[in-house]
């Protein structure tokens, strides 16, 4: 697994979503890893703008030729962005899952929190435990 | 490896001569019937006159065909299908076992095939006999005091149960909102909850593939409807810590049900009514023979305990002489949650499921539970080395196998191996589920054999899974290419997810 699979600049869950933090910000989306094993996602349910979402607690579906999968939140706080345009082309998580692909954008309630969230190189080390 | 010599199977190279029909709307010519009509012998209405803006202004766009074409393109589709009376069908989590000749034949007798719901009930005593003895036998078989027919398939039979279950506290006062479900239960759960307005709390499966015990005591509170339980699991495991869950569910206030899709495996052998259930849905469809997949409709009934007979669905069937003899039809249920289903359910089923339990009998039932467990494990130990469970338990009627060593070997998936099965001629097996084996990126194959296939079956489908193992190794292009033996190869999937095309439109 080449690590530049997970960049350095994010946090990452158990549960295979990354957070990139910019100030009082954090871009959401899934990993790599969730979407190799997802393989061709066909839909992605988000929630819309103003809503709020809880840290480990539901915020959207992920649909591919598999399976449906529930996306936890890595953070809590207000959905202030969305990545409107998965809804027409879902393909753009597959493609590039850390750039295009990326799901919501939450305005931090509790910033504590991401540093609760595993480091690239404990993510990448968690992988190999789940081996 | 098993002690059984692995016989190589090969794909089987017996395609019919199937012919290709296209959609029937592009056959036929324009004003070509199937039917010759005598002349009009009534006055001609002008339909604007009575239906105004409403009325048509030009024919629908129906086939304009013979007979004799559209025999043949239902007969000519038909053949490109699939059947149990063709094949073994092992579709984990979907029980499709044969459905005996008997059923069909009873089920067309003139006296239940030629009724009509409406008639007089002095003149539906016997379809009203078989409805009681059914439920009572229902009942004997699960443990519970009272069960309805009406539900017209399991998901219908699971929005039943918690219906009752929300009447059952509305009527002591409370209003609990949430229900319990673990990960490992049926996928319609948590849908029949929200249907319901209840919040759903998942309950996460252990890692030896049960319930985690201690996970459903710390959600289990006072704000608990119930907890929704798939017993064995759809991992095909049987959840030892029913009795625990039932008593710390029960103790916070709260229901226990469970879906009973899964009663196959428990024939004779548990009560689930006498084990602390209080509601359970079963499949006539899966666990009684009756057709389903497109061969006919499903049915749902649902058993309660005496606790919840109050909220039953109405009409019940009742058995009390009166004025239009032995069996009567109850509305008067003061706390019933209503109807939910038109008439009586899909009665057809019922003679169906009361034909099977009655040809079977008591041992004949426990002897199909016992065939089903038996035939999953003997496929379990036949093909656990190429294929790596996903957990290490023993099954009961499924079981769920892995494309961890395959994958990791070859690079051949679950999906290529399913698509391979059709050339050796059988259907694939249920794919990618349940959730909790294909969490971590493995791929699942869950496969439920029932107790209806022989020996000779169960070794030849062994065969061929062990044979498309070898090939992924061997050819791994003619695994990830297939399949080359049906009459339509390898379907784009992504893109038919993607961008549907759901319509079809005169070109």
């Amino acid at each position: 697994m080449a690590s530049d699979d997970y960049p350095d600049d994010l946090r990452y869950t158990k549960e295979h979503e990354w957070a990139r933090v910019d100030g009082t910000r954090a871009t959401i989306g899934i990993t790599r890893f969730a979407v190799d094993a997802l393989g061709d996602i066909t839909q992605v349910d988000l929630p819309k703008e103003g809503e709020a979402v809880v840290k480990d607690a539901v915020f959207g579906t992920v649909e591919s030729v598999k399976a449906v999968s529930d996306l936890f939140a890595p953070c809590t706080g207000k959905v202030v962005k969305v990545n409107d345009p998965l809804g027409d082309s879902p393909e753009y998580v597959n493609e590039d899952c850390y750039d295009e692909g990326w799901m919501v954008i939450v305005e931090l309630s509790k910033p504590e929190e991401l540093d609760g969230l595993m480091t690239a190189a404990q993510y990448e080390e968690y992988l190999k435990e789940q081996e | 490896m098993s002690d059984h010599p692995n016989r190589p199977a090969k794909p089987i190279a017996t395609r019919q001569l199937l012919h290709p029909s296209p959609p029937i709307f592009e056959q036929g010519s324009p004003g070509r019937t199937g039917a010759s009509l005598p002349p009009l012998d009534v006055p001609a209405i002008d339909p604007k006159a009575h239906f105004g803006a409403l009325a048509r202004s030009e024919p629908p766009g129906l086939p304009e065909v013979s007979e004799v074409e559209v025999t043949r393109h239902f007969t000519r589709l038909s053949r490109w299908n699939y059947a149990i009376d063709i094949g073994l069908y092992p579709l984990g989590s979907c029980t499709m076992k044969y459905n005996p000749k008997v059923n069909e034949r009873v089920a067309r007798m003139p006296g239940f095939a030629g009724l009509h719901p409406a008639q007089p009930v002095s003149t539906l005593q016997g379809a009203l006999a078989v409805m009681w003895k059914l439920e009572r036998l229902l009942c004997e078989i699960s443990g519970f005091a009272r069960a309805t027919l009406q539900p017209a398939a399991g998901a219908h039979g699971e929005l039943a149960g918690l219906m009752m279950i929300r009447a059952y506290h509305q009527d002591r006062g409370r209003h609990p909102t949430k229900v319990l479900i673990p990960d490992s239960a049926h996928g319609t759960n948590p849908a029949s909850c929200t249907l319901n307005g209840f919040q759903i709390v998942p309950i996460k499966t252990g890692a030896d593939g049960l319930l985690d015990i201690d996970s459903l005591r710390a959600a289990a509170d006072g704000d608990t409807a119930a907890v929704m339980m798939t017993n064995p699991s759809t991992l095909g495991l049987f959840e030892e810590r029913l009795a625990d869950a039932a008593e710390i569910i029960h103790r916070a206030g709260g229901l226990v049900y469970m879906d009973g899709a899964n009663l196959n495996a428990l024939l004779g052998k548990v009560r689930p009514g006498a084990s602390g259930v209080d509601v359970m849905h079963i499949n006539l469809h899966k666990t009684f023979t009756t057709p389903h997949g497109g061969g006919g409709p499903g049915s749902g009934p649902v058993g309660v305990t005496a606790a919840l007979e109050p909220f039953l669905p109405t009409p019940t069937v009742e058995k009390d002489p009166g004025v239009d003899g032995a069996y009567r039809l109850l509305f008067n249920r003061p706390k019933s949650v209503g109807r939910l289903r038109s008439f009586f359910g899909n009665f057809g089923m019922h003679v169906r499921a009361y034909t099977y339990i009655r040809e079977m009998g008591g041992p004949g039932l426990t002897q199909a539970t016992e065939m089903a467990v038996l035939n999953a494990n003997y496929l379990r130990s036949r093909l656990k080395d190429a294929y790596p469970l996903a957990y290490e338990r023993p099954s009961m009627h499924e079981v769920v196998f892995t494309d961890k060593r395959l994958k990791r070997e070859t690079g051949v998936q679950t999906l290529d191996v399913a698509k391979r099965l059709m050339d050796y001629g059988y259907h694939p097996p249920t794919i990618y589920f349940p959730l909790p084996a294909v969490t971590g990126g493995a791929g699942a194959l869950m496969i439920e054999p029932t107790e209806t296939e022989t020996p000779e079956t169960l070794d030849a489908f062994a065969d061929a899974m062990l044979s498309i193992a070898d090939e992924a190794r061997t050819e791994p292009e003619t695994v990830k290419t297939a399949p080359h033996q049906t009459a339509i190869r390898r379907l784009d999937e992504t893109r038919a997810a993607r961008h549907p095309r759901l319509r079809w439109t005169r070109q």
